[in-house]
């Protein structure tokens, strides 16, 4: 509504939205300062600066001495150790559990290997690759092994693509808002360049048999993960992945041999890959039915849901900061990323979703990976509620979260896509709500659900 | 051997089941696979499917899958399935429709055979891979019985186990079908 836009007396150039929020374009002019963001628990487990100027102009302690060695593998400055993810395994079964990226800490779009979020079902294997073959039978002409040394033989290539845990941002469903740090509430979500085999060259090299119409897919962990996969999804665009970001994959992430399915629910993703059978049904696993299925308020549950749909979320400010320069220019920023392709637009809010403004995307777009945007937001001083909404390529909407609770009921655990809220309050400090925090605030417990 | 950038029927062939082969990936690869052993497979492949194919030989009792829980099981998942630190097993109060549902194997698990190849394949925790498979039809039979599926003197083998057919069985919305428009 075009009265509550005001003209910023320093641009010229409209509000783009209510409450402060600026036309995208500004963060191309020059001279824009923004105010200091600070998550306040980092901040103060921060190691004092050495070489704090005390001395006026002269120079700092690293330029008067020779500074380290080389190193054969980096590792993050020593002031950054709070950049870390946050483990939350089983209480007994310490090898069962998650851990989540900090999203929050992070900019651009690649995830660091090491920052990678992780699900897994029972640890971590210590697998040599010179003892890991992949099989590949049932429905083939020919049942065919293949060691890792071979793999790596074949023409390459690579996909930039997000995987997100099917659980991911499940705290959503309940009743109470999650206080957790961004990441740590929607970090089972990572973003990584993956190098490796298009799976269809493998197929075809087994040769399909017209009858197949599903993949069990296996892992090498002590869980023996498998699930059941479409063909048609391996055949267009699923990878065996050899390598992340640059590198060999991770241990966490699959080492030797991972599945990657753009788009497509993390748990799909079989890490540890040792076994792909063609069948003409699904397994019915225990994790495509008592896991990964979605309970809907009728008492039916959703299965085979894989596609992971439109989302967004502002990483920073994001819950638990606080906008430390007071009243004045800010950067918000986040990520938004689509299962069905790529996003075309992120519209970002600082009036509780009454007005919409339309933020910056950072070039390259790729489907099926984050997308970073960013808007400049002045902030007045008074209360605000932050808002993201991500739209798809397909013209999907991420939805409010009442408006998912009508759709899918208050069980689902999975697939949980709502827009967040992230509210403002008159000192500058950041938290999460609820659309309607009263009615939510019953005193129920948190989620009702584990990583088991 | 066939290879499909040789063979244009084998391309049709897949068109007309419905798989779509982007053009980049008709190229074959070195062709670096080596012929699997049937051995390997009979013993990497301990899958059992829906219909109780893959079941193995053996028998176990009601009575000898409690021993076995208890010994296995019952630290985690707690008294006769109620859960602890691991997932409730049996024993809901709630149903699925209730404001707080409980989901377990008795009122959620669509499959018994899942229960057998679950255990097999990744029980207990500890030690995966270590049970019998007469170990692993008591213990399906046992947590069956806790359940209220089959009766405390039921046997599991590989017939009975796959003529259970479990209350939930239709309890589920095939949702990629849903999306591909093929809804069974």
């Amino acid at each position: 509504m075009s009265d509550r836009l005001q003209s910023n007396a320093d641009t010229g150039i409209p509000d783009a939205a209510g409450n402060g929020l600026m036309d995208r374009r500004l963060l191309l002019k020059s001279g824009i300062v923004f105010g200091a963001t600070a998550w306040l628990p980092a901040a103060s487990a921060n190691p004092k600066p050495e070489g704090t100027p005390a001395a006026g102009f002269a120079r700092p302690k690293w330029m008067r001495e020779p500074g380290r060695e080389f190193s054969a593998y980096g590792l993050p400055a020593r002031f950054e150790q709070e950049v870390a993810r946050f483990a939350a395994p089983n209480r007994v079964m310490r090898n069962n559990g998650t851990s989540w990226t900090p999203l929050h800490l992070l900019e651009g779009t690649i995830t660091p290997g090491g920052l990678h979020f992780e699900r897994h079902h029972n640890g971590v294997p210590d697998i040599d690759p010179g003892a890991h073959m992949l099989l590949i039978h049932g429905l083939v002409d020919r049942a065919l092994t293949f060691n890792v040394a071979d793999l790596l033989r074949y023409p390459l290539r690579s996909t930039t693509c997000f995987i997100e845990c099917g659980g991911n941002s499940n705290a959503g469903w309940n009743r109470v808002p999650s206080q957790s740090q961004a990441g740590y509430f929607h970090g089972l979500v990572s973003n990584s360049e993956w190098t490796g085999i298009p799976l269809g060259v493998l197929l075809q090299e087994a040769g399909v048999k017209r009858a197949a119409k599903w993949v069990i897919a296996e892992g090498a962990d002590a869980f023996a993960m498998h699930v059941s996969i479409p063909l048609e999804k391996l055949m267009d665009d699923g990878l065996l992945a050899l390598y992340q970001n640059g590198e060999r994959l991770r241990p966490e992430n699959g080492y030797p041999l991972r599945l990657v399915l753009p788009g497509w629910e993390g748990v799909v993703n079989v890490k540890w890959l040792r076994r792909l059978e063609l069948t003409d049904q699904p397994a019915m696993a225990r994790n495509e039915t008592a896991r990964y299925t979605d309970l809907q308020a009728d008492g039916s549950a959703r299965q085979f849901s894989f596609v992971m749909e439109a989302k967004s979320l502002i990483t920073s400010p994001s819950s638990g900061m606080v906008l430390k320069g007071g009243p004045g220019l800010y950067q918000v920023t986040g990520l938004a990323w689509s299962g069905r392709g790529r996003i075309k637009k992120v519209e970002v809010s600082a009036d509780a979703g009454r007005t919409w403004a339309e933020a910056a995307l950072q070039e390259p777009i790729l489907p099926r990976a984050f997308t970073r945007f960013r808007i400049p937001w002045r902030w007045s001083g008074a209360a605000a509620v932050l808002k993201s909404r991500a739209i798809d390529e397909t013209g999907y909407v991420q939805p409010e979260r009442n408006a998912l609770i009508a759709q899918r009921g208050r069980h689902g655990f999975y697939h949980y896509n709502g827009i967040v809220n992230w509210s403002v309050d008159e000192q500058g400090n950041l938290g999460h709500v609820y659309d309607e925090v009263a009615a939510e605030r019953s005193g129920t417990p948190a989620i009702d659900a584990d990583w088991d | 051997m066939m290879k499909w950038r040789q063979s244009a029927a084998a391309l049709l062939l897949l068109t007309l089941t419905g798989i779509d082969v982007p053009a980049g990936d008709v190229a074959a690869g070195p062709g670096l696979g080596r012929p699997a052993p049937a051995d390997l497979i009979a013993a990497w492949d301990t899958d059992v499917m829906p219909d109780g194919t893959g079941l193995p030989p053996g028998r176990g009792t009601v009575q000898a899958g409690e021993v076995l829980y208890r010994a296995h099981c019952i630290s985690c998942h707690g008294e006769r399935g109620l859960g602890d630190s691991g997932d409730q097993l049996a024993g809901a109060k709630m149903g699925l429709r209730d404001e707080w549902p409980e989901k377990t194997i008795g009122n959620f698990w669509p499959y018994a055979t899942t229960l057998f190849d679950f255990i097999r394949r990744a029980k207990p925790m500890q030690t995966p891979g270590s049970l019998s498979n007469d170990e692993v039809y008591a213990l399906t039979a046992y947590l069956l019985n806790l359940n209220d599926i089959v009766g405390p003197d039921a046997v599991m083998d590989a017939t009975t186990l796959a003529k259970v057919v479990m209350p939930n069985r239709d309890g589920f919305v095939d949702a990629w079908a849903a999306e591909k428009g093929t809804t069974p």
